[in-house]
């Protein structure tokens, strides 16, 4: 899948749940919806993006989901 | 008028607590107040001789044969327009009742044709009936005096025929029009003698008749016949059964001749359209029989190959053989499916188990997907459950309606007619659309407000309609407190009240004035009882989801939820996508709505399917295509949709079928996606199998066989086949018994089965211990979640935008006579009225540009570029562009993006950027070489 569209879709995510007042809340929001909502490979790939490039182009909320929830979010990704 | 004869009470039935005692024929009979006498009577079994009086409209008295003595009164009153009083003496068989009977009878059959031998109505024809029950034996008037006989017909409409030599002027077929349909097309025109039943002037296909039927269905006399019925005659039995259009859902009878049907006729006990219908359920129904119905098998191993028919025992084994083959070649994720909304319950049920279970993943989805998933997403968040609060009967409550991104004269004509005679008593409209619908100026109705929103600002506009409500101190905060997470509420307050959420902050953006948005507000919260609807003008946006959260929060602020008038009502596109979420097509949920990760609902379907579950979500229909194109997914099921014409970007979407090495597509005709298709199964229409659909207002209804499939096999057939070839049982000797596997493991479906739908005739969901007969309204006494939960709604602009390159912005819809992708109504008379998708422009956009109306017009986004004729209107406002998407060769669909719901991935249709320009002469020679 392209990496620019992952990534645009979990900023869309991130946008929804940005003006969320509580930041831990806000985090919650988008980890659960990428961990509900995603399939694995497309986790995957937003995973090995935030490897290769440290997060380029996501936005600093959905960057701090991905990088505190990293081991919810690989759950069930086959490698 | 019923070819087998349905009871006819003569006027409406009238509901209420007090009881008037009176006397008929000697007997005595109690009815409510307000009942007419001729209904009185009806119920105690006396029929009152009648021809104007029919209970589907108000009584009009004009026949004068249902005269009836009414002791201590002078005269013979009408019993159709006369109330029953208490001690009322009444008689209705005298002698001079008789004979009164009998002159009036011989006026009219002065000026009838006595062909009753050649007439399609003969023995089904009130006035030839009634001649006999008022024992008429002889006309002394005549013939040779001034008449209508020689009048000609009007065989304009392609489905019925209006012979006005044939008409009594009783005016049922103007009242239907008015009373039922709310069109006002049909009229009386002339006075006395030269009365005659006129379409506006002119005949009937160029007048304002939508074509819904209610005039053909009023007549009693063959005067407005069906051209079914005068080409074939009188059916021989009934068969009840649903509708397969729009997700209305209307019950309909089979009028049948042994396996053809005559004529299909609302069911007048049908609660979901009280004996209405459109155009496209009451006469677009030959697409079943249609020559290009494709009954064979056909199979190829590229899809640059011919197809070869082949039987289905070689079909089935072939497709499982290549689904088997790529699951070992790419991995069991390189499978999935798509489960159709026009296919039944226990169709979908399982397509659905077949992926899960044969296929092991989660890749099932539906084509909910590309419309109502973000109404699935937004109301489970708030109100805890995924679907419409209410039932349609609902908005005869309501006293003000908000239409917000729906246009259901065309979309949802049937309740529309329900929704405007609310309307015609006084309840107030507030329309939000960048189109002026019909609803908002039309006969007797006019929307207070018109909210002519610019594309892509719908959550603008509805948080500005909150700020309103919150800071004037419009909330109901009572109701929150008592139903809502008041914590939530808070902060959701909060966030409203900011300035930039006003109305004359927004205004700029939004392009609704200020003044009109806060009268909006204020109208809808202080209304007794308020109700929304909405359609895919809220949720195919890339903020659908926060939009539909956006409503929720509006009814919950307002305590517009929990009784008859108020609510949150998505209005569904097709007639099962609510089924079709219901029954567990979404890739992230098990049926029921409840996620895959649950272990506890896992186990219960490990049980009783006897494999394991699959607990990660599966890719959704975009998903799949990107994946398609990154090589990881490969073979594709589809039931019953068409995803090459009907999903958004199309270049995207065919590089991405033809990635694919096995596309299954099961289908009634070969669609633009079977031209990327490596199998084909043949599909059967809603007549020629049993199931359920459920509508908009979360009805289970029956859909009953009528004819056998053409195929031989109906689908639910072909998908067990298939389960069976990988391996995976599946033996149902009847849609019943997979209603029973549903009620099994579905809460919400626990006590729903087919001989309760035989027996109720249709039932709302949630149907279980609390609620065994069904729910009409949700969220009575708590929200299915337990409190409502508000969630804040931030506006985030689209990405796609306007620039100088693509300055208009083009957003798309139906229209009333076409249905979806066409498939079924293209191969109708429908075409009559809809025979190419067309563009519609402002009169200024289109001076700007030179263009004229009727001219060919370049429609070019970011994405691609198609070509139309465009119709000048002030419809849409200057800066905005409008077109169908009901002709594949029209292509909307290639302009429009990828860009989607953030939760859902549902396409962004409602918006796309683009410029309009005039054809040159080779975009013309491009068009002809093309085909077009």
């Amino acid at each position: 899948m392209e990496t620019e569209k992952l990534v645009r879709m979990a900023n869309q995510i991130g946008a929804f749940f940005a003006s969320e007042p509580d930041r831990p809340v806000a985090v919650e929001g988008v980890t659960n919806h990428l961990r509900r909502f995603w399939e694995p490979r497309m986790r995957g790939q937003l995973l090995d993006h935030l490897d290769a490039t440290g997060g380029a182009g996501l936005s600093p909320l959905v960057l701090d989901a991905v990088t505190t929830n990293r081991e919810r979010l690989a759950g069930g990704i086959a490698r | 008028m019923y070819s087998v004869k349905v009871p006819d009470a003569g006027t409406p039935a009238v509901v209420g607590p007090v009881v008037v005692t009176l006397e008929i024929d000697g007997m005595v009979v109690a009815v409510p107040e307000g009942t007419s006498v001729m209904r009185a009577a009806a119920d105690a079994g006396v029929r009152v001789p009648k021809l104007c009086a029919t209970e589907t409209l108000d009584a009009f008295g004009s026949c004068r044969l249902c005269l009836v003595e009414i002791e201590g009164r002078r005269g013979f009153p009408a019993s159709c327009t006369t109330s029953v009083q208490p001690g009322m003496k009444v008689r209705t068989q005298t002698p001079k009742l008789a004979q009164l009977r009998r002159g009036v009878m011989e006026l009219y059959i002065s000026d009838h044709p006595l062909d009753c031998l050649t007439c399609p109505a003969n023995g089904n024809c009130e006035l030839q009936e009634m001649a006999g029950v008022v024992g008429l034996r002889e006309v002394r008037y005549g013939l040779d005096g001034q008449n209508h006989l020689q009048a000609e017909k009007d065989t304009s409409n392609p489905y019925f025929t209006f012979d006005p030599s044939k008409c009594i002027v009783c005016s049922r077929c103007v009242r239907a029009c008015e009373e039922i349909q709310g069109t006002f097309a049909l009229t009386v025109d002339g006075r006395g003698f030269a009365s005659v039943i006129s379409p506006g002037g002119g005949d009937f296909m160029s007048s304002e008749c939508v074509s819904c039927g209610a005039c053909v269905q009023a007549c009693p006399t063959a005067t407005l016949m069906e051209n079914t019925i005068v080409d074939r005659g009188q059916p021989d039995h009934v068969v009840d059964t649903t509708c397969a259009y729009c997700g209305v859902g209307c019950s309909f009878r089979a009028e049948m001749r042994g396996n053809e049907v005559v004529r299909m006729v609302p069911s007048k006990d049908g609660r979901a359209n009280a004996g209405h219908s459109c155009v496209k359920g009451r006469f677009a129904w030959g697409y079943a029989t249609h020559k290009d119905r494709v009954t064979r098998p056909l199979i190829r191993a590229s899809i640059e190959d011919p197809w070869r028919e082949v039987s289905w025992e070689e079909a089935i084994a072939y497709t499982a053989s290549e689904i088997r083959r790529i699951q070992a070649t790419y991995g069991r994720g390189a499978a999935g499916g798509i489960t159709s909304s026009r296919c039944t319950n226990e169709e979908t049920w399982l397509v659905q188990k077949l992926v899960r279970g044969a296929f092991g993943v989660n890749n099932v989805d539906t084509c909910a997907r590309v419309c109502h998933s973000p109404t699935g997403y937004g109301l489970k968040t708030t109100l805890g459950e995924s679907a419409g609060t209410q039932d349609f009967e609902s908005v005869e409550y309501a006293d003000v309606i908000v239409v917000i991104g729906a246009n259901p004269t065309e979309g949802h004509p049937v309740f529309a007619s329900r929704l405007k005679r609310r309307l015609r008593e006084g309840a107030k409209l507030i329309v939000v659309d960048p189109r002026a619908i019909e609803l908002v100026r039309q006969p007797h109705v006019e929307a207070s407000f018109h909210l002519q929103l610019r594309p892509g600002t719908n959550v603008a506009v509805a948080n500005a309609l909150a700020h309103v409500i919150v800071t004037e101190g419009l909330a109901d905060e009572h109701f929150v407190r008592e139903r809502c997470e008041w914590g939530e509420f808070e902060k959701w307050r909060a966030f409203v009240s900011e300035a930039r959420n006003s109305p004359e902050a927004t205004e700029a953006l939004t392009g609704v004035p200020a003044a009109s948005l806060r009268g909006a507000a204020r109208l809808y919260a202080s209304a007794g009882n308020a109700a929304i609807y909405y359609g895919l003008g809220v949720t195919e946006h890339s903020q659908g989801s926060t939009m539909v959260i956006a409503i929720a929060n509006l009814a919950m602020a307002t305590g517009n939820l929990g009784r008859p008038g108020v609510g949150v009502n998505p209005l569904r596109g097709q007639n099962n996508v609510q089924g079709s979420c219901d029954m567990g097509s979404f890739p992230h949920e098990l049926p029921g709505y409840r996620h895959v990760s649950d272990p506890v609902v896992r186990a219960s379907f490990e049980r009783d399917w006897g494999v394991r579950i699959d607990p990660e979500p599966g890719l959704r229909i975009p998903n799949m295509f990107d994946a398609a194109l990154d090589g990881s997914f490969k073979a594709l099921y589809v039931q019953g949709e068409d995803i090459a014409q009907s999903d958004p970007d199309l270049h995207h979407v065919h590089a991405a079928l033809r990635a694919m090495e096995c596309v299954i597509v099961q289908d009634l005709f070969l669609n633009e996606t079977a031209r990327f298709a490596h199998v084909f199964l043949p599909g059967a229409s809603f007549l020629e199998k049993d199931g359920t659909f459920t509508n908009a207002e979360r009805r289970i209804g029956r859909v009953r066989k009528v004819m056998p499939p053409l195929a031989g096999k109906a689908d639910w057939e072909v998908t067990m086949d298939l389960a069976r070839a990988l391996g995976f049982p599946m033996d149902y000797a009847h849609p019943s018994e997979i209603m029973e596997e549903i009620a099994r493991l579905m809460p919400t479906f626990a006590g729903v089965c087919y001989e309760k739908l035989d027996r109720l005739g249709s039932i709302q969901w949630p149907c279980n211990e609390a609620a065994p007969e069904g729910t009409p309204v949700m969220h009575v006494e708590q929200f299915v979640r337990g409190k409502g939960k508000f969630a804040l709604t931030e506006y985030v602009p689209t990405d796609e935008r306007t620039s100088a390159r693509f300055p208009l912005l083009l957003t798309t819809g139906r229209i009333l006579s076409q249905y979806n992708v066409g498939a079924q109504t293209r191969r109708t008379e429908n075409v009559r009225w809809h025979a190419a998708d067309v563009l519609e422009i402002h009169p200024h956009d289109a001076e700007q540009r030179g263009i004229r109306a009727g001219d060919r017009v370049v429609v070019a986004s970011r994405k691609g570029e198609t070509t139309l004729s465009v119709v000048l209107t002030e419809r849409v406002a200057p800066g905005v562009v409008y077109t169908t998407f009901h002709h594949p060769e029209s292509g909307a669909n290639i302009v429009t993006t990828d860009y989607s719901d953030w939760a859902t991935n549902c396409p962004e249709y409602k918006v796309t950027a683009v410029q309009v320009r005039r054809a040159s002469e080779r975009d013309r020679a491009a068009e002809l070489a093309a085909g077009k």
